[in-house]
Order: C-alpha cells, then sequence, then structure tokens
C-alpha cells in the first residue's frame, strides 16, 4: 500500500466523492434523469470514460472486484488502461469474468451473462442527452423533461420508417424509464436494451464531458420506444459466433484476408473464452483443431 | 466552566478512525438501500455522535454532508452539541429556513414537519430537493406498509415502527409531487432502510 501515499483511495479527493455520491442517490431516487454534478479533470482527456471512472473511484472500496469492458472486451486499449488505473490507485482486485465482479464498468456494451443482485454496472457515457441532436439548447431540452414532451423523438424515430422503412437507429436507442424520462442507454447496440429492462443489478451512468450522471435502478422498466406497427426489435445475426458457436448473443465482424474473407464473433470476450473451455466450439475453431 | 468544556469535548471526538474507507463503506450500504427500496440495510460503519444523534444518522452526516449542504435539524437537535460536533466534523452550515437545507435530521420521537415544507426540487431540477435522515425506534414491527416501484421486485412489505401517524398521507403527497419530492432515509441503530420518492406505499390489508 506505500504506493498509494501520493494518492487518495481512488484517485478522487474525499469532498469530490461525496459530491459524487450524493449525486448518485439522487440519480437513483430520480430514474432516468440527468444529475449534474461537478466533474473532475482526470489524469485522462475526455472521451476516455472519465464519467464512468469518476462514478466507479465514488463508489469503489477495498473489497470490490472490478470488471472493465470496452466494446465487450477485456483486452482493448481503453479497458486495459482503465483497469490499470483502479489497480494503480486503489490496488482494487480486477478480474475479466462477469460472474466474479461487483462493479463492471463498461464502455458501450452490457455482458451476455445475466447480471446479478450484487453487482452494479457503470457505463461511460458521451452524450447523456437524448433530445441533444434534435435540439442543441439545453434550456429547452431541460424543459422538454420537466414537461415530459418527447413527441421530437417520436418524430425522429417516424422519419426513421419513412426513409427507410425502419427504425434505422442501431445503438443509443432511446429508452423510458419507468414510464417518465426518456434516456440515453449510451452507444450500446440496441441489442442490448432488453437487458436494462427489470435487471437485477443496479446501473449507473456516468459523463465527464457533460458532467451528468443517472441511474436505473434494479427491477425498473426500461422501454425502448417505438411504434405500435412498428415494434422495437433487436438485431439477428445469420450465423452463430465463429469462435464458440453461441447463438443470440452480440457478434463483431472481424476481416480475415484481403479476399472479402470474414468472421463474426462474439463481441464479449469473457463470454465467448468461458463457453470454449466448455467444450463449445463454432465452426472456424473446429476447423483449426480438425487440421491440427 | 465545567459544563463548557465538555460539550467541547463531545464535539470533537466521534467520528470515523478511518475516514476514506468507513465513508465508502456507509455510502455502499446507502447506494444499495437506496437502489432496494424497503430492504434493511445496515451501515458498514458507525460514529458516536453526542445525544440526542444516533450512532447511525451520525455516520449518515460524516458521509454525505460538507459546506456544500446546509442542514436543518430539529430543536431538540439544535440545543444540543450535535451542532458543534457536524460544523467540526463536516462543515456543514446549520439552517433554520426549511428550504434551504440539503438534508434533514430528526431523532427519534422527534417531531417529523410536513415533507413539503422542505425543498421539493423544480420540474426542471428535480434533484435540487432535501433527503430526510428520520431516526426511528425499530425498522420493523410497526404497521405493515406494502411498497412497490422502481427497485422493487414486484412488491415488498416493510414495517418501521416510529413513524407519525399520517406518515402514509404525507408520503402519497410526496410521491404525487414525482418527478419533484424529498428522499427519506430511515434510521434506526446503526441500519438503515431508504424510500426514495418512487416508492408507492399502501396499508396492508389482513
Amino acid at each position: 500500500m506505500t504506493d498509494l501515499a501520493t494518492y487518495n483511495f481512488a484517485y478522487l479527493d474525499e469532498q469530490t466523492k461525496r459530491m459524487i455520491r450524493r449525486a448518485i442517490l439522487k440519480a437513483i431516487s430520480i430514474p432516468g434523469y440527468q444529475v449534474p454534478f461537478a466533474s473532475r479533470e482526470m489524469p485522462m482527456p475526455y472521451g476516455w470514460g472519465t464519467g464512468g471512472v469518476q462514478v466507479t473511484a465514488a463508489i469503489l472500496g477495498p473489497k470490490d472486484v472490478l470488471k472493465v469492458i470496452d466494446q465487450g472486451a477485456d483486452d482493448t486499449t481503453n479497458a486495459v488502461s482503465i483497469r490499470a488505473f483502479f489497480q494503480k490507485v486503489a490496488n482494487v482486485a480486477v478480474t475479466t469474468k462477469t460472474r466474479d465482479a461487483t462493479i463492471i464498468q463498461t464502455r458501450h456494451r452490457i455482458p451476455e451473462e445475466t447480471l446479478t443482485a450484487g453487482q452494479t454496472l457503470v457505463y461511460q457515457v458521451p452524450i447523456p442527452e437524448p433530445l441533444r441532436f434534435l435540439e442543441p439548447r439545453e434550456t429547452e431540452t431541460r424543459k422538454m423533461h420537466a414537461l415530459e414532451e418527447y413527441g421530437l423523438m417520436h418524430v425522429k424515430l417516424y422519419e426513421d420508417i419513412a426513409r427507410n422503412g425502419h427504425i434505422a437507429t442501431t445503438y443509443a436507442y432511446p429508452v423510458k424509464v419507468e414510464g417518465r424520462y426518456v434516456m440515453d442507454p449510451s452507444p450500446t447496440p440496441k441489442f442490448d436494451n432488453p437487458k436494462m429492462h427489470m435487471s437485477e443489478a443496479l446501473q449507473l451512468f456516468g459523463a465527464g464531458r457533460e458532467k451528468r450522471i443517472y441511474a436505473v435502478p434494479p427491477h425498473t422498466d426500461v422501454v425502448s420506444l417505438d411504434f405500435e406497427d412498428h415494434p422495437f426489435e433487436i438485431q439477428h445475426f445469420d450465423k452463430p459466433c465463429a469462435l464458440c458457436g453461441a447463438e443470440h448473443v452480440y457478434l463483431d465482424e472481424v476481416v480475415l484476408d484481403d479476399k472479402g474473407g470474414r468472421m463474426f464473433v462474439c463481441s464479449d470476450t469473457d463470454h465467448c473464452e468461458d463457453r470454449r473451455e466448455h467444450g463449445h466450439a463454432g465452426h472456424l475453431l473446429a476447423q483449426q483443431e480438425a487440421a491440427e | 466552566m465545567g459544563a463548557h468544556t465538555e460539550i467541547h469535548a463531545s464535539a470533537y471526538a466521534g467520528a470515523f478512525t478511518d475516514p476514506v474507507f468507513q465513508s465508502q463503506s456507509v455510502f455502499r450500504a446507502l447506494m444499495d438501500a437506496m437502489a432496494r427500496p424497503g430492504t434493511i440495510t445496515p451501515l458498514g460503519a458507525t460514529a458516536t455522535p453526542p445525544a440526542p444523534l444516533g450512532a447511525g444518522a451520525g455516520a449518515i452526516a460524516l458521509t454525505l454532508c460538507d459546506d456544500g449542504t446546509p442542514l436543518w435539524l430539529t430543536n431538540a437537535l439544535i440545543q444540543s452539541s450535535v451542532p458543534a460536533w457536524l460544523s467540526f466534523h463536516t462543515s456543514a452550515p446549520v439552517t433554520n429556513v426549511k428550504p434551504e437545507a440539503r438534508f434533514v435530521f430528526i431523532e427519534a420521537g422527534g417531531i417529523v414537519p410536513g415533507f413539503d415544507q422542505f425543498a421539493l426540487g423544480t420540474q426542471e431540477y428535480p434533484d435540487r430537493s432535501a433527503t430526510l435522515v428520520i431516526e426511528i425506534a425499530s425498522l420493523t414491527g410497526g404497521p405493515e406498509f406494502v411498497a412497490a416501484g422502481p427497485g422493487i421486485k414486484d412488491e415488498s412489505i416493510i414495517a418501521p415502527k416510529g413513524l407519525p401517524d399520517i406518515f402514509l398521507t404525507l408520503w402519497a403527497e410526496n410521491r404525487g409531487l414525482f418527478p419533484r419530492g424529498v428522499d427519506l432515509i430511515l434510521v434506526a441503530g446503526t441500519d438503515v432502510l431508504c424510500l426514495p420518492r418512487t416508492t408507492k406505499l399502501r396499508r396492508r390489508e389482513v
């Protein structure tokens, strides 16, 4: 613990933690409402998850086990550097296993494995305001939330249908929380939206540059906006994961060569590895084993 | 002089011995309790504030209050060395103007003012509302209420003992203001039960 002497535990000073903690409690009390907070400069640029990092730093304790994912993967730059940051400033135990983690900080995915009651999911959010691209003025969007005036969002989804024949929004797909606030689920694929509904886990959202914290408590109604004749649908994939054979999971496209070769693999690396350890094999893995 | 020294001594002692980790553990208990309304949650650490403020309420003050959070205290608390203790350990200013308070502390058996006398937030900024920390006799054994809302799977039964008789009416009015409204932290000893403004309560039909 001697290495920690130059920092307070988890980097933030205690007054900052108190301010963030108060914002988190109010956010939980008003599900889907964006609570303004005095976001601090962090030792990483905006856009690298400073909001999520501040939320994690304010809730983290010595007994926690932290998992950090970036687009579902534990081993990409953003995930690796944030995990290393908390190992350095909080000496916290880390894991890549979804089920072992008490806090999961995420950039734009929800793990495939169903989260449980002891877990907290912390989202890194770039633009917390779902109405921002429709109405740039904060004064106006705030009034729209106050008056529950969300017609503009439905017009946007309707225009999608008018132009494309279907709702073309595939990520950051707006949801309505507990029948009141329209909320941006952060740029997760809409595939993950149903996992937010009635989750056992507490979900916290931190936007550092935009200085907002919001929350979805466990067992809370989260409904993706849609129309009766154009109901909300998640993405479907034709093939299972090429490595672990998983179906009904979110897949990433990986280009294999310059001749058009490609494969689709699980975006959630922990889920994929876990399945392979348990003997599941997709068609590419099976071919490779046959060749060996 | 003797009595004076005594007040000072009780104002300086009794805070966390390990503030960073104890306040983290109290906060996590509050976060879990607020996310799962009605669940009785032990605070991970306690404080020993001067009477009549209890150990649990003292720990919550040390965890959440600072110079940015004006406090409203009951008469009984004002007349004790509690204001000196809170001021020394948290720097939080005490106000007698109810709508200015961010946190409200009410000792066990103290009179609970109408919730709408405190800051309820605005329609634009509903987060700018008071949090009431109310100490009661017990979190169990009182009249039974059925609780429902975010954080509660289906329904749960709570039975806090020591709330005023008109509590259910006060709470229904508070719930009706949503998204405005106060949030409650009920404390008995070192256990808490939170009621965010989203929780619906009704008397349990026997």
